[in-house]
């Protein structure tokens, strides 16, 4: 599985999405969130989406020196917390910035493709797909 | 509160020594909940009795709520300070990212007081405060600002910036603050407040969780709040043609002000309506920070250089309602490319553009009656939908180059007191008038309102209702409905919600949303605590000089007929007797 932006022209830049992904965990606020939203450089120019892709080769999982991120099946990686020593080589491996940063565990944060997030978007910006 | 909550913490930043500090006031968000409840304490407390509105001791104040980054459409921040534009009560109310951004730096307020000796622009990200030279951005048009602070600073998405244009530099007394490009502080001065204390720019950057009191009723309640939001017919209006939806039905049932109120409709109305402008000119739909319904509609202007072939530039300009009403069908612009560069003038520069084109009207109507001539307006005929000599006019005001466009840097109240026409000078309160001529109702609404504003209290509301279902209301009742719908305004600026979902947020729903934040109180308690902050707003407004019995109606109200008829005089004397009778 994974999420598909499937067009930011129609992105409002609410960021409903973000607050979904936060509060899929039961709390408030943003800082949980593995999908972040920005305008291109004003708001005017409309926005980016950015989120996992779920990349075939991964370089996320390939630059990690403790085999915390593992290949998924299909695209994507898996995450181990346990194996994580937070180094973050992950975020800057990310072309598109879509590794976050949990600041409190000081580790990776990345969408899962869960689809929680989908249902919140009014305008059909995101899409799960296999 | 939940214990866990950052809304209690307030950070109090001191431009004149560059320093900063944070304090715990659960006692005031624990009492007053947050925005303007919280707004008002801090004013009381910070603001000393009195005081030139641009001293250094004016503070400014932002605060948000509990229910902010928590549920939709709670996506405004709440600015309180001393007015310049009436020298009593600024209050003024902004979305865009402003209000997530203060929530997630971890904050329920934000006051700045002091000045500081050169231009600076401050950057709150998390627990420190930045203080950045501004000196070369002194001068820069709120555009420009934008997009150097854009570049310069980090946290794109998580942030607010607001800033002010050349206006709030030159202390013009209805300047507005800029926020996210296309949101305001609009009214009341805020900006120049900001140019008084040679702050040019504040940026918040904030990213962090919020505790509830259960994550399994939080997102029940939320999906619930949600599918009202997304689905129902009460917000459909603001997402399909946003606020310019009005201009027909308000034109249709003789309630749109056309040249300073000479007329209040006018079959030229459709030209400059949400539904013309959305088909030639709609270039895209924003929103606010976790606000779904997305009501801002920005138009793309194509213009092409005179002496330049193949040279165009593309404007992209936010339109609403009210500065459709202002800088449109009160100067009798009913070409929506002419509105649009006079607006995109007013908004490059950052001043109030429903104060604005009141101040446009009235100088216009002054010119026909031989009021003033071309020796004040250094030159210019000022002439119903000439958008070209209005644009000009607005460059006149900023560089205030003669002793008229100086009385009109301090608004309609001021240039009519000295150049005459008060019969036909709208204002209200020292405040320019809104867009409705519905009846009474608004008018009144707009006398009494703490912040002399159509928002206060919606006074059109009820006049259209009275149209609608044929009733008659006396002074008393009509004075009874405004108090009223006042008073509930007061909670939902609390928490802070965007009042374009009143329809969904009822006493019941806010009241189980707030049990997610830990607060609990009942739909009555909620009731009863809006008419308490109305009542401290009307403490300090008292305190600076504030009387009903002062209250200048312009003539020209009941001069033109409303949308329910001629408006007696004596009904809206009555209404105000009943209203300074509950309130003091």
């Amino acid at each position: 599985m994974r999420l598909i932006v499937v067009d930011t022209e129609k992105c409002i830049g609410c960021e409903t999405c973000m607050f979904a992904c936060s509060r899929r965990g039961g709390e408030g606020g943003l800082s949980k969130s593995c999908i972040s939203v920005r305008s291109v450089g004003g708001m005017e120019r409309g926005f980016v989406v950015v989120v996992c892709r779920a990349c075939e080769d991964p370089p996320c999982a390939n630059v990690c020196p403790t085999g915390a991120l593992e290949k998924r099946k299909g695209g994507g990686v898996i995450f181990r917390a346990s194996k994580c020593n937070g180094c973050p080589y992950c975020v800057s491996a990310c072309p598109i910035g879509a590794v976050f940063w949990d600041s409190e565990s000081n580790k990776p944060m990345i969408c899962v493709a869960c689809g929680y997030c989908v249902s919140y978007c009014p305008y059909g910006v995101l899409k799960r797909e296999k | 509160m939940l214990e866990r909550d950052p809304l209690k913490r307030v950070l109090y930043v001191d431009l004149t020594k560059k320093a900063f500090y944070v304090k715990e006031r659960k006692d005031l968000f624990e009492k007053w909940l947050g925005g303007i409840g919280v707004g008002i304490q801090l004013l009381l407390e910070e603001c000393p009795p009195g005081i030139e509105p641009f001293s250094p001791e004016n503070p400014i104040i932002f605060t948000v709520g509990p229910l902010n980054a928590l549920f939709p459409v709670a996506s405004k921040t709440v600015a309180t300070f001393k007015s310049p534009h009436t020298g009593n009560l600024g209050e003024s109310h902004a979305g865009g990212r402003s209000a997530i951004a203060i929530r997630m730096a971890g904050y329920g307020g934000i006051v700045i007081k002091g000045r500081s000796e050169k231009p600076v622009y401050i950057v709150v990200d998390g627990e420190r405060v930045y203080f950045r030279d501004a000196s070369a951005l002194w001068g820069m048009s709120t555009f420009a600002t934008g997009r150097v602070i854009r570049e310069n600073e980090k946290g794109a998405g998580f942030r607010t910036i607001m800033r002010i244009g050349k206006a709030g530099e030159q202390l013009i007394t209805y300047s507005s603050v800029t926020t996210e490009t296309y949101r305001h502080f609009g009214r009341l001065g805020l900006g120049a407040v900001f140019g008084s204390k040679n702050l040019k720019a504040v940026v918040v950057i904030g990213k962090r969780h919020l505790p509830v009191s259960s994550g399994r009723e939080y997102r029940i309640l939320y999906d619930k709040i949600f599918k009202l939001v997304v689905e129902s017919p009460a917000m459909r209006k603001y997402h399909e043609l946003g606020t310019p939806e009005n201009v027909i039905p308000l034109n249709k049932i003789g309630a749109l002000p056309i040249r300073n109120l000479k007329e209040s409709s006018s079959q030229e109305a459709e030209n400059i309506s949400g539904e013309r402008i959305l088909k030639n000119y709609l270039g895209r739909r924003i929103a606010c920070s976790h606000c779904p319904v997305g009501c801002i509609h920005i138009a793309a202007l194509r213009e092409p250089y005179k002496d330049e072939p193949y040279f165009y530039k593309t404007s992209m300009i936010s339109y609403d309602y009210e500065p459709i009403y202002a800088l449109g069908t009160m100067l009798g612009i009913f070409d929506p490319e002419g509105f649009l560069k006079l607006l995109d003038e007013v908004e490059r520069i950052g001043i109030d553009a429903m104060s604005t084109g009141v101040i446009l009207a009235w100088a216009t109507e002054a010119f026909e009656r031989k009021l003033i001539s071309k020796e004040e307006t250094l030159g210019l005929e000022l002439k119903w939908g000439d958008y070209e000599t209005y644009i000009s006019a607005v460059r006149n005001i900023l560089k205030g180059e003669n002793e008229f466009y100086r009385a009109l840097r301090r608004g309609v109240e001021y240039a009519s007191s000295i150049y005459g026409g008060k019969e036909f000078a709208l204002a209200m309160g020292g405040n320019e008038m809104p867009g409705y001529h519905t009846g009474p109702g608004c008018h009144i609404g707009a006398l009494v309102g703490s912040r002399h504003g159509h928002l206060d209290n919606a006074g059109y509301s009820i006049d259209q209702e009275m149209l609608k279902k044929n009733l008659k209301l006396s002074a008393e009742e009509m004075g009874a409905a405004i108090l009223k719908e006042e008073g509930w305004r007061q909670i939902l600026s609390s928490l802070v919600l965007c009042f374009f979902a009143r329809g969904i947020y009822t006493p019941d729903l806010v009241s189980e949303a707030l049990k997610i934040a830990g607060f609990e109180l009942s739909p009555a308690q909620l009731q009863e605590l809006g008419e308490k902050i109305h009542k401290e707003k009307f403490k300090f407004k008292l305190r600076e000089g504030f009387s009903f019995e002062n209250l200048r109606i312009p003539e020209r109200i009941f001069q033109t007929k409303s949308a329910l008829g001629e408006i007696s005089r004596e009904y809206i004397i009555r209404a105000i007797e009943y209203i300074k009778g509950k309130l003091i």
